[in-house]
C-alpha cells in the first residue's frame, strides 16, 4: 500500500535526504523541510521504497503538498 | 541628533522603531525583501528600499545590501533592530568604517559578547557569578565526555556563536550528550557559522530572569530592571513579565549591580541585556549570556519605567544625554507582561505561515500590541515566527492579567496557524497565575 508524505505547512525544501528508488524504514527521514527557522524533518510511515520524489532542495511548499511516494 | 536613519529589519521591530524615529522627527527609511514588498513597515517609513530576493540570505542578512541602501538613500545611521544583522560584528564596523552611526554597541562588545565561551570567562573575570562549564571550546564528542563528567549531568550543550535556542540541548547522561553534541555543531555551522561548541551545567528548575543595561554617551552603565523570561518552548521565549515574580529585593539589587559591572567590563554602550539563571530557592544567580541589542520584550521594561528604549538608543548613538536622571534612573511603577503572538499551531508549537485574511488587535486600558503584519499580509516561511506582542500593564500583576486574559479574548488572527488559544490556557494555569513558574512549565503543559 503506497503512502503520501505531504508537507504540514507552508515550507521551504532545506534537504532531500532519500533518493527515488532509496529503501526506507518507518521513521526514516526522507526530506527536512525549513518554515520560520525551524527544521521539519518529514518521515516514512512504514518500510517501503521511495517510488516517487516530488520536491528539490531550495523548493516552497504549500500545506497539503506532496513530498513523496513510499511504495 | 540623526536627521534620517535606516531600520535594518523588518515585522513589528521594524515599525515599533520607526514610530520612535517619527516621534522624534527623524525620517526613517525601511528596507524590504520581495517577499515584504508592501508590509507594514515599508507602508509606514518615509522612504524605502528593495534589498533582494525573499530568502533572509539574500536581502535582511545581506550586510552590504543593507549598507549599500544606507548610502544610496541619505541614511546617517543604521538601526539594526534585533536578529539578522544586529549582533554581527563585521556589519557593525562596515557601517562605521563608511562614516555611518551605529546604533548599538562597538563591535568590539559585540564580538567579545558573541562567543559565549569568551562571554562566560570575561563576566567571570568581572565577578559576575557563572554556571560551572567549560572555558575552551570542546573540540570532540569525547571531550564532551569528559568535560561532562567533570562538570556534572544534566548539562547544556551550546553552539558557542548560537542565539534563539537553536543547537541547544540538554543531556541527562553520556548517551544523550553524544546526540546533544552532534545537533549543536551541525546548526552551530549551519546557522552561524561555527562548530564552536560549550558545555555549562544545566539547572532544571531555574528562571530565565534578564537584566536590562543601558551604557550611556558618557560611559556609566545603568541597570533598568529585570524581565522574567521563564515561560520558553524550544528554548525559546513566549511570554515575558516584569518585576519577576521569583526574585526577592535582596537578589534584584545584586543582579542589577553585577549588570551594571558586566556593562563597565566591556565599555558597553547603548542598549543590553544580561540573561541570568535564577534559582529561586536559594535567590541565587548565575550568568548565562549577553545580548548586545535590543530585546524582543523590551517593551515591559518601557511600560513599568515610563521609557522609550529606542528613543535611549538614538540618543546614546547621537552623543546625547539621556531622557532621563542617571543618577536615579526610574524603577518599576505596576507590573507588566508580553506575550509572543507566533504563527504556530498551540498545541505542538509548530510552525504555519499563510495569508492573513482576519486581523482585529485588542484595545484597552494597560493594553499594548508592537505587531508586524494586518489583514492582507502574507506571513512568509522565511522570517521567524512572531506576528505581534501583546502586552498589558496594571497596577500590579493581577491586574496586568486580568486585561490581558480580555485582551487574548479579543485578539483576532484568521489565516495563518496562531497560537493565541495557548496563552487563554496559560493565563488560567495556576503555576503560572501563581507567579511560582519556571522553564520547565510549558513542558509540564505539553507532556
Amino acid at each position: 500500500m503506497a503512502e503520501e508524505l505531504r508537507a504540514e505547512m507552508m515550507a521551504n525544501v532545506w534537504k532531500v535526504v532519500a533518493g527515488e528508488g532509496d529503501e526506507v524504514s518507518g521513521g526514516d527521514t526522507v526530506v527536512i523541510l525549513e518554515s520560520m527557522k525551524m527544521e521539519i524533518p518529514v518521515t516514512a510511515g512504514s518500510d517501503g521504497t521511495v517510488t516517487n520524489l516530488a520536491v528539490s532542495e531550495g523548493q516552497v511548499v504549500q500545506e497539503g503538498e506532496l513530498i513523496a511516494e513510499i511504495g | 541628533m540623526f536627521q534620517t536613519v535606516l531600520v535594518a529589519n523588518r515585522g513589528e521591530i521594524a515599525r515599533r522603531i520607526i514610530r520612535t524615529l517619527h516621534a522624534m522627527r527623524i525620517k526613517a527609511i525601511a528596507v524590504y525583501s520581495e517577499a515584504d514588498a508592501g508590509a507594514p513597515h515599508v507602508r509606514e517609513a518615509d522612504q524605502a528600499a528593495l534589498l533582494g530576493p525573499a530568502p533572509a540570505a539574500e536581502s535582511y542578512l545581506d550586510g552590504s545590501r543593507v549598507l549599500a541602501a544606507a548610502i544610496r538613500t541619505g541614511a546617517q545611521a543604521i538601526h539594526p533592530g534585533y536578529g539578522f544583522l544586529a549582533e554581527n560584528a563585521a556589519f557593525a564596523r562596515s557601517v562605521i568604517d563608511a562614516g555611518l552611526g551605529w546604533i548599538g554597541p562597538s563591535p568590539e562588545c559585540v564580538e567579545a559578547m558573541g562567543d559565549k565561551i569568551n562571554a562566560r570567562n570575561l563576566m567571570a573575570a568581572a565577578g559576575v557569578p557563572v554556571a560551572p562549564g567549560t572555558r575552551e571550546p570542546v573540540s570532540d564528542v569525547e571531550a564532551a565526555v569528559a568535560a561532562a563528567a567533570d562538570i556534572g549531568y544534566p548539562v547544556m550543550v551550546k553552539a558557542a556563536a548560537g542565539g534563539g535556542g537553536i543547537g541547544m540541548g540538554v543531556a541527562d547522561d553520556e548517551t544523550s550528550l553524544r546526540t546533544a553534541f552532534e545537533t549543536a555543531r551541525s546548526r552551530g555551522r549551519r546557522f552561524f557559522g561555527s562548530p564552536s561548541i560549550l558545555l555549562e551545567r544545566h539547572l532544571p528548575h531555574a528562571r530565565h530572569v534578564e537584566i536590562q543595561i543601558l551604557g550611556l554617551a558618557d560611559g556609566r552603565v545603568v541597570a533598568l530592571g529585570e524581565r522574567d523570561c521563564s515561560v520558553q518552548r524550544r528554548h525559546q521565549k513566549v511570554a515575558e513579565e516584569t518585576p519577576s515574580p521569583g526574585v526577592r529585593p535582596e537578589l534584584r539589587a545584586r543582579m542589577l549591580a553585577a549588570a551594571v559591572r558586566a556593562g563597565e567590563a566591556v565599555g558597553y554602550r547603548g542598549a543590553g541585556t544580561v540573561e541570568c539563571l535564577v534559582d529561586p530557592a536559594a535567590q541565587s544567580f548565575v550568568f548565562l549570556e549577553m545580548n548586545t541589542r535590543l530585546q524582543v520584550e523590551h517593551p515591559v521594561t518601557e511600560l513599568v519605567t515610563g521609557l522609550d528604549l529606542v528613543a535611549e538608543q538614538l540618543r546614546v548613538a547621537a552623543g546625547a544625554a539621556p531622557g532621563f536622571d542617571p543618577a536615579s534612573p526610574p524603577g518599576p511603577t505596576g507590573h507588566a507582561i508580553e506575550l509572543r503572538v507566533y504563527a504556530e499551531d498551540p498545541v505542538r508549537f509548530l510552525p504555519g505561515p499563510g495569508t492573513i485574511t482576519g486581523w482585529s488587535e485588542p484595545v484597552g486600558e494597560g493594553i499594548r500590541v508592537d505587531s508586524g503584519y494586518t489583514k492582507g499580509d502574507v506571513v512568509s516561511p522565511h522570517y521567524d515566527p512572531l506576528m505581534a506582542k501583546l502586552c498589558a500593564h496594571g497596577a500590579d500583576r493581577d491586574e496586568a492579567l486580568a486585561r490581558l486574559r480580555q485582551a487574548v479574548a479579543t485578539f483576532t488572527v484568521e489565516g495563518p496557524k496562531c497560537n493565541l488559544p495557548f496563552f487563554t490556557e496559560l493565563l488560567r494555569n495556576e503555576e503560572f497565575v501563581s507567579g511560582n513558574y519556571d522553564t520547565g512549565l510549558i513542558g509540564r503543559m505539553r507532556p
